[in-house]
């Protein structure tokens, strides 16, 4: 495969608007985001050569070109563009088209934006009678939400790991605690065990405040060459770099049901891949960088439920298959344990803004390996993952050194 | 009229209802929903198909009950009813396939289903039928 990757690239600067539902034009959170990443960075917008855009499938066509919409918004400059979509992923793959340009010498500075408005309750497929859509056809045939593969995740995690509503509820309070502090979350209030139990269930065994909302957000991050960060640098500060960025798709046969499929591929002819697909984009991570799950110090997963960042502690090797909940139980992923997940309060206080997501969950870490994580800080940070998967097999896995 | 609500995915027969898959002529994958073109096994080059009924029995992978109307296109009753979606592993393809359980009948991980087939929704005159699991 790929192996290390021998450079990094710099992260000059890191923006976001607030997640909420706010019922506004997403181009308005992408370029708050944008400019606040451009302030951070000290780089005038006439002065990036590349925008990189995440796109939003449900904001019409200036959604599906989101960099040439946010280009236009922030004043045609010019600069090179891509666009690009990949589901919950789009964020990690507009970050790594941005870094490859980078790496491969075709630009210095990059500006990589994501934004999303988002309709109320479930996510829905895209309109229209459309049955040769497999997402279409898992709402029409089987009305197969997204909970509903959450609960089956979750269903299994209990039968086969002994898992408990308690232990679900448990991460949704540590989520909750963490993102108490933070200013761009949209849900701000600890909750308890008991306030967990008592809402109401989606997807047995899941409650109401264990499955993740959809959100409007944006999120954008200036990257650049290592030498142009040199050429940059503020004095003393040397930049958060980044040493990784997974974007692997499934291994044939992909035996484990995900959305939206209404089955798995067959393993009767070829033998399933050593490492399930969840388990190999995290893997993939660490290799390019060079790393292991034991020179982390903070983690970002994608919590769409509760139940779902348990199997993520055990799919990017915080520990094996069947630990996760003493894991939680111990402290350990709490700010303050060995190896914090979500210091942000995750998906569970944000709530889902597709294209932002993956790029908002590498600002955070950004913010933490700076110590600037006011309120949510993990102490000495210098190395961090993200990771998360995007409908239709799209693996993303960010890694982040100082 | 009765009518299938998705065409050519099982058959129309009560007494003894199949998923419809289709199979390499090359390497031997099952593949449902059906494959054409060609074969999705990466390291075969076949590009013929036999269709094939699945196994009509299965063990529980895993099931869930929904308790929120999910969105059009799904056709839900009015008032809303939970229904249950259980992930079967079919034995003898290795395969895991979703379906609704009829009646939201008691199953845990581990029962053994049958596929059965039971009305999605009624449209004007029509009755259109879906595949769904039911304990043996």
């Amino acid at each position: 495969m790929t192996g290390q990757v021998k450079q990094d690239v710099a992260v000059l600067g890191v923006g976001m608007h607030p997640w909420g539902k706010w019922g506004r034009n997403f181009v308005e959170y992408g370029i708050t985001a944008a400019r606040e990443a451009l302030a951070d960075a000290g780089v005038k917008w006439s002065d990036v050569q590349f925008v990189s855009g995440a796109e939003t499938i449900r904001n019409g066509y200036p959604g599906f070109v989101a960099g040439s919409t946010f280009a236009q918004a922030l004043g045609w400059s010019g600069a090179r563009v891509a666009s690009c979509y990949a589901a919950c992923a789009a964020g990690a793959q507009a970050i790594n088209t941005a870094r490859a340009h980078i790496l491969a010498g075709m630009c210095d500075v990059a500006l990589v934006v994501g934004a999303d408005t988002t309709p109320k309750g479930f996510f829905a497929p895209v309109g229209g009678d459309r049955k040769e859509d497999p997402d279409w056809l898992r709402f029409r045939l089987l009305g197969a939400t997204n909970p509903t593969y959450f609960g089956l995740y979750a269903q299994r995690r209990m039968a086969l790991h002994g898992a408990t509503h308690e232990d679900f509820a448990l991460v949704k309070v540590k989520n909750s605690r963490h993102g108490e502090a933070n200013p761009y979350a949209r849900y701000r209030k600890a909750v308890t065990v008991d306030e967990v139990l008592a809402s109401p269930v989606v997807a047995d065994p899941l409650r109401l405040l264990e499955i993740c909302a959809t959100s409007d957000g944006g999120a954008a991050m200036v990257l650049s060459s290592m030498d142009y960060a040199g050429r940059h640098a503020r004095a003393g500060a040397a930049p958060v770099r980044i040493a990784a960025v997974s974007t692997v798709t499934p291994r044939f046969p992909k035996t484990v049901i995900d959305l939206p499929d209404i089955a798995t591929d067959s393993g009767a002819t070829v033998a399933p891949p050593e490492l399930t697909f969840r388990d190999s984009i995290a893997a993939a991570a660490y290799e390019e960088a060079g790393i292991g799950p034991d020179d982390l110090d903070v983690a970002e997963v994608y919590d769409l439920s509760s139940a779902l960042e348990l199997d993520w502690y055990e799919n990017i090797g915080l520990c094996k298959q069947g630990e996760a909940e003493r894991l939680l139980r111990d402290g350990d992923t709490t700010i303050g344990g060995r190896i914090p997940v979500n210091p942000s309060g995750g998906l569970s206080c944000f709530g889902e803004a597709i294209p932002a997501q993956a790029i908002a969950q590498v600002c955070e870490l950004v913010w933490q390996l700076r110590g600037q994580a006011t309120g949510r800080q993990v102490d000495n940070a210098t190395a961090g993952l993200s990771v998360n998967q995007g409908l239709f097999g799209h693996g993303s896995s960010v890694i982040v050194r100082r | 009229m009765k009518l299938p609500a998705v065409e050519g995915w099982f058959t129309m027969d009560d007494a003894d209802p199949r998923l419809l898959g289709n199979r390499c002529r090359t390497c031997g994958t099952y593949f449902f929903p059906r494959t054409s073109m060609f074969c999705r096994n990466p390291h075969c080059e076949g590009t013929e198909f036999d269709e094939v009924p699945l196994s009509r029995r299965g063990r529980v992978w895993s099931v869930t009950t929904n308790r929120y109307q999910p969105p059009a296109p799904y056709v839900s009753p009015e008032p809303f009813e939970p229904y249950k979606i259980a992930a079967v592993e079919l034995p003898e393809e290795k395969m895991v396939v979703l379906g609704q359980v009829k009646g939201a009948a008691d199953v845990d991980i581990g029962t053994e289903v049958e596929l059965v087939l039971d009305t999605l929704y009624r449209e004007d005159e029509n009755e259109y039928v879906v595949w769904k699991w039911s304990p043996v």
